[in-house]
């Protein structure tokens, strides 16, 4: 495999839920429609839609938390839809996912510390103390003291606890990671924290990120590429200087014109 | 708009009692929105920002909340000396109050319509038929679609986006001089937040009302508003027209948050900068010290 190969690719996905329509009658629900793009290595790639397009489900299925209907997902050219559950576990160490709450995604009742260091004794990857180690060197290096690691997560603010999802994502060390929305719920100050800390993250560990979000400024201070979707299909993709600067679909430039900048336009009366 | 003033608050502070003890989560906080202007209140959490909006109204709620001090000046009255009785008159009729979370602040087990109904009766004393005819004037007016068949719906059958028309057509049923907006678009797709911002943008043109919007993004501020306070932990730092505080910050707080946003719409020195060096601006823990000592 050339190392200029795309380290994630995803062609014609489509996901189809079974529904309830009006009168009780079963119904199909396409919620991706034929969705293909490409994720290169040491990149992150952007995923744009309003809620229902089908972003977050797209994301899902590249993780193998959703079934994908038809269509494939490649991962280092190994075909990941239809893997059995085995297979699937061994691929989950090198992808993994930070939820735009992470707070509701830890045990309340389980210190943070001992949840992030699960994977490592789930799949062998270390023994106890080294696993501690390794959770508290991941602490530090997300901003977060040692002390922290005995603590449960009610004891953090919402900032803290999207580095403790942070610290979760990567104490597998994985090639590549899905952000879904990951500073929807922050504070200006602390997103920008945030954003920084994920960038340096990236360089350092050489990780290739899928960024689902309805920011276009997200996007644009995050991505290399991106692809809008609208109620499930992929309706435009590209390098993001071109794709924000000369949006050529209805949807994009509705998103783009709905960015509100924090300076005064010359429009405006 | 006049230099009269729809709403001054002088010197109110609020204090929270927990069991960690005393947080003065509002310290002689000075806010003043000029009639027919659109005060933006910034601020990030913790800030004091929605406990000064909410001590406009009174409705502080817990024990532990105490205004310790100041004015709340409304048409020329004391808020903080009205009873709880003539809180109940002003509350409606004179200050509406939209808030973040539209499904909240509707009532699931009843349609649209009853909730409307019910606000224009008790604050207008009409009959069941003209508040019918009232209610879908206030839905047309949040230009909501289809507004008569809307009525008969349930606040769950209405998307995110329709929800906050709902609680917007209820907050102005009764034409109110001041309507308070808490994150009024927070929780909705940025498509949404747009229309919803242009929404208040029509109704403060067209009813004059004033308003006193409660925001964390600056991009928000720079869209509808006029005027800008910006406070943090429980002090007001910087206030003035939106032209000079977005564009000649004065406090280093203010500064520092509009640096920290994400833009989509680069210049030249920025662009040209490699995206994976590309930083934001964070507040460092010594600036914090500086910040909190100013």
């Amino acid at each position: 495999m050339s190392p200029s190969a795309p380290l994630m690719s995803v062609t014609n996905l489509r996901k189809v839920f079974g529904v309830r329509d009006e009168n009780g009658k079963r119904a199909d629900f396409v919620a991706v429609d034929d969705v293909g793009f490409e994720v290169n290595r040491g990149e992150t790639f952007g995923l744009i839609g309003e809620s229902g397009s089908g972003k977050t489900t797209t994301g899902r299925m590249v993780l193998g938390l959703e079934k994908a209907t038809s269509g494939s997902v490649t991962y280092e050219g190994n075909e990941l839809v239809g893997l059995s559950d085995l297979d699937m576990r061994r691929y989950r160490k090198h992808v993994q996912i930070v939820f735009q709450d992470s707070g509701s995604a830890f045990n309340p009742r389980r210190s943070v510390g001992a949840q992030i260091a699960y994977p490592l004794t789930l799949f062998r990857m270390a023994s106890r103390t080294e696993a501690r180690a390794k959770v508290l060197d991941l602490l530090d290096r997300v901003g977060l003291q040692p002390s922290h690691y005995d603590r449960y997560v009610h004891e953090f603010s919402g900032g803290q606890r999207q580095r403790l999802g942070i610290a979760r994502a990567l104490v597998t060390d994985p090639d590549f990671i899905v952000l879904d929305e990951p500073t929807a719920a922050l504070d200006v100050s602390v997103q920008a924290q945030i954003l920084n800390l994920l960038k340096d993250l990236q360089r350092e560990r050489k990780l290739t990120m899928l960024l689902i979000t309805h920011n276009l400024a997200l996007v644009e201070h995050m991505c290399e590429h991106a692809g809008v979707l609208d109620h499930g299909k992929l309706v435009e993709s590209g390098p993001v200087d071109d794709l924000l600067t000369n949006p050529v679909s209805d949807i994009t430039r509705k998103l783009v014109d709905a960015v509100l900048e924090p300076e005064l336009s010359a429009t405006r009366g | 708009m006049t230099d009269a003033m729809a709403l001054e608050v002088k010197d109110l502070s609020v204090d929270f009692h927990t069991d960690g003890g005393v947080v003065h989560a509002v310290r002689a906080a000075n806010i003043s929105v000029r009639e027919g202007a659109i005060l933006g209140l910034v601020g990030e959490s913790g800030s004091g920002k929605s406990v000064t909006s909410l001590a406009v109204l009174r409705l502080l709620g817990t024990t532990r909340a105490k205004i310790t001090g100041g004015q709340i000046l409304f048409r020329g009255e004391n808020l903080l000396d009205k009873t709880e009785k003539e809180m109940c008159a002003i509350r409606g009729p004179h200050i509406g109050m939209v808030s973040q979370n539209a499904l909240s602040a509707l009532d699931p087990s009843f349609t649209i319509g009853a909730q409307l109904v019910e606000v224009i009766r008790l604050h207008q004393g009409v009959d069941k038929a003209t508040a019918r005819i009232k209610a879908l004037e206030a839905l047309d007016l949040v230009a909501l679609p289809d507004s008569k068949r809307r009525l008969k719906a349930y606040p769950h059958e209405l998307s995110g986006g329709q929800r906050q028309r709902v609680v917007i057509a209820i907050a102005l049923s009764c034409r109110p001089e001041l309507l308070l907006a808490d994150e009024p678009t927070t929780a909705l797709d940025a498509t949404v937040q747009k229309q919803i911002l242009d929404l208040l943008l029509d109704i403060n043109a067209e009813l004059g009302t004033s308003i006193l919007l409660v925001t964390h993004d600056f991009g928000v501020v720079a869209h509808v508003c006029t005027d800008v306070t910006v406070m943090r932990r429980g002090d007001v730092l910087e206030s003035g027209p939106v032209e000079q505080v977005l564009t000649r910050p004065q406090h280093p707080y203010t500064q520092g948050l509009m640096r920290a946003v994400p833009h989509l719409h680069l210049d030249e020195a920025t662009r040209s900068v490699p995206r994976a060096d590309r930083r934001l601006f964070e507040f460092r823990t010594e600036d914090k010290e500086t910040l909190d000592v100013a």
